[in-house]
């Protein structure tokens, strides 16, 4: 951090992923001299950091399986061992699951549940105590505005999402007066790997503009930020719709 | 002590972490705090004046040292002070003016510690003959991790050196021994020249600097063309009794120094833009007399004319400002032009620019005057491109052997530092032995990597 580029060093967890990586690029873009991406597939994850190298960062690589909880503390010991403060990191990983046999098995559910929920609250919780000892920084959960209100047809998902919102919207309160800026990103539906082949829903957007919210949001120090903007208003409606109403919208997406 | 996680930044108002504030009331106070100093170490903070991140250390604990301020000896003869490494000039100067003494150097404000002007090895307008603020220091209470020493340049001068311009990282400074210089009155005797653009303006203070103890220029960055660099040269010298008129005569030490202004606590972003910035320069310009002899004036509107309004840094608004100060050698005066030209066509809005001519330099290995031109400005944070455009002026400024001063900066590269300050391993064999844990830190140190470790 310097008067100039508030994030000169970035994490990102789920190192992969599209959203992180477009917000990888953004900071770069902004001043970030180094960038560390964390992921569990070392060929892809060796993949994107190349890419991010053309732009001019140091990028480094690092393993991170975000389900193996059991790993998590020395993971982030690890990470902090190293050399300079980090500014930010960044949690972008996550998987969509699959509703259909989550339904029918609960272990399909449970590891839905694992990543998405359990381990960010892993991850998180020694990241936050580590950012709180640098007394600086950001701590940035994807969310989604699934988090708000299940539909039919991704509640597992939803579940998961509304869990690890709800556990980072209180850490954000408890780091009120820490130095330490924890910020809630709820996307809506992006066009990413992750929802490759599912039919687009109205206010479909892409990784760049989500990247975009972000680095926005970081800038103002904001809580919560909504991905395109307006899906803040979208989802208030969708709160306040009558269940059957609801479900017959849901249906869609 | 009390001890509570408290924001801090310097005066730029940028960049604040939480740092473990402790303000030791004495000596052994200080002493404790660094022998408990944990992981995340300490570092020592005066009256925040740092522009940048010197003076604070996330995570880790934060020394105020202004408690420590009591003057403890003075020798009205000799003209030696010594003083607590919290005492400040304004209070150094409000005891001693009256009493026919002035501190050896005078920065552009008065609220500065006497530990932190060593710290920084800070200088004034009379570099060119005086030297830094080190070079008239006689002794200091060094509280190092390795132990508490006095140091002085004779029987200790790795440490004292090491200490002068080290900034804070040597340990915590609880006391100060101080020669002073004599005067006969509280006013200045200052002559004011206009001159066109920067070559005159660098011819000028090269031809006339030698005659006055205090020399500087003001340059105008936001004029432009034939204008580019025009400047108002103010130069002065403590006035002898027979050079004030009678009334004052009958009291010619006393000292006028209040706090006029005060900048209101919220002031929007913005107001600091290249249209105010250009029509303040403007008006300043043409105020200032073409050729002037000999206007007595006084100590705070010569030295310290900011000092006026107490919290003038809130003027940048919230995103807060930053000050670039280089000094690059004699013989690269096309860096300076360079330099110049470049804030002038980037339109950066800043007042007015200081230019100065440094004498010969101190032994402080870190200590930033170098025989040559500096150049100082200050800029608002959130200026579009402004990181870009200062990595590129850094590099100018290292090759030809010139350097950014470590207690103004808040962003430069670590990569420089080596280039800017080519005794820096030297420095860092003497801070490792005066600090073998490594506890002096401060955000300044980890994000240059000052320490090397």
């Amino acid at each position: 951090m310097n008067a100039v580029v508030d994030i000169e060093t970035a994490v990102v967890l789920g190192g992969t992923s599209d959203i992180g990586l477009s917000t990888a690029r953004r900071l770069v873009a902004a001043g970030a001299r180094r960038v560390i991406l964390a992921g569990r597939d070392p060929v892809t994850l060796e993949r994107a950091a190349a890419d991010l190298r053309t732009s001019g960062a140091a990028v480094e690589v690092v393993a991170f399986d975000a389900a193996a909880t059991e790993t998590h503390a020395d993971f982030v010991d690890e990470l902090f061992a190293r050399d300079g403060d980090i500014d930010l990191v960044l949690l972008a990983f996550g998987i969509l699951g699959d509703q259909q046999r989550a339904e029918e098995d609960a272990g399909a559910a449970i590891e839905v549940l694992r990543v998405n929920f359990e381990g960010a609250v892993s991850v998180g919780v020694p990241l936050m105590r580590r950012l709180r000892g640098q007394g600086h920084g950001h701590l940035v959960l994807l969310s989604s505005v699934a988090a708000e209100r299940p539909r039919r047809g991704n509640f597992v998902y939803s579940a998961s999402k509304a869990g690890v919102d709800s556990f980072f919207q209180g850490l954000a309160d408890s780091a009120e007066g820490t130095g330490i800026h924890v910020m809630v990103v709820r996307p809506g539906r992006v066009r990413t790997k992750m929802t490759e082949g599912i039919p687009e829903v109205p206010f479909t957007t892409d990784p760049e503009i989500v990247a975009r919210d972000i680095v926005a949001g970081l800038r103002r120090r904001a809580h919560t930020v909504w991905s395109p903007p307006v899906m803040r208003f979208v989802m208030f409606g969708m709160r306040h719709l009558p269940r059957r109403l609801f479900r017959k919208v849901g249906e869609r997406g | 002590m009390t001890n509570a996680g408290q924001p801090l930044s310097g005066w730029g108002r940028t960049a604040p972490t939480i740092s473990q504030v402790e303000q030791p009331a004495t000596a052994d106070d200080a002493e404790v705090a660094v022998r408990r100093a944990a992981a995340r170490g300490i570092i020592a903070r005066g009256l925040g004046r740092s522009y940048g991140d010197a003076a604070q250390n996330g995570g880790g604990a934060v020394a105020r040292m202004t408690a420590i301020a009591a003057i403890t000896d003075l020798d009205l003869v000799g003209g030696v002070v010594s003083a607590g490494g919290g005492a400040s000039l304004d209070h150094l100067m409000r005891t001693l003016v009256p009493l026919g003494w002035f501190p050896p150097v005078s920065p552009g404000t008065r609220q500065v510690t006497l530990g932190g002007a060593v710290a920084a090895d800070i200088h004034g307008k009379n570099h060119h003959r005086d030297g830094s603020f080190a070079q008239h220091v006689e002794a200091i209470g060094l509280h190092a991790p390795a132990g508490h020493r006095q140091a002085t340049p004779t029987d200790d001068p790795e440490a004292f050196w090491a200490t002068a311009g080290g900034m804070g990282l040597t340990g915590l400074i609880s006391s100060v021994k101080l020669r002073l210089v004599p005067i006969e009155t509280s006013r200045i005797r200052m002559d004011t020249d206009r001159a066109a653009n920067l070559d005159d303006a660098m011819a000028m203070m090269e031809e006339g600097d030698g005659r006055y103890r205090y020399t500087v220029a003001w340059i105008d960055c936001l004029a432009r063309g034939a204008n580019i660099g025009r400047a108002v040269l103010t130069r002065g010298d403590h006035a002898t009794l027979d050079e004030v008129p009678e009334p004052a005569r009958r009291d010619p030490l006393r000292l006028r120094a209040g706090t006029l202004l005060k900048v209101p606590p919220f002031v929007p972003g913005g107001l600091v833009n290249p249209l105010t910035m250009a029509a303040f320069n403007e008006a300043w310009f043409r105020k200032a007399p073409k050729a002037e002899r000999g206007r007595l004036t006084s100590i705070a509107a010569f030295f310290h004319p900011l000092d006026a309004v107490s919290n003038w840094n809130r003027i940048y608004g919230p995103a807060g400002f930053l000050q670039y100060q280089v000094v690059v050698p004699f013989g690269a005066e096309d860096t300076i032009r360079s330099l110049v030209a470049a804030f002038s066509s980037a339109g950066t809005p800043s007042f007015l620019a200081v230019l100065k001519r440094f004498g010969a330099a101190s032994p402080g290995h870190l200590s930033f005057p170098i025989p040559g031109w500096t150049l100082a400005l200050d800029m608002p944070a959130r200026l579009p491109g402004l990181g870009p455009l200062l990595d590129r002026l850094d590099e100018q400024v290292a090759a030809v052997g010139g350097r950014v001063y470590l207690a103004k900066d808040s962003r430069m590269r670590p990569g420089m530092l080596a280039a800017m300050y080519p005794r820096l391993d030297e420095w860092r064999a003497v801070q490792a032995r005066l600090d073998p844990r490594g506890v002096m830190q401060s955000d300044l140190s980890r994000r240059l990597q000052l320490t090397g470790r």
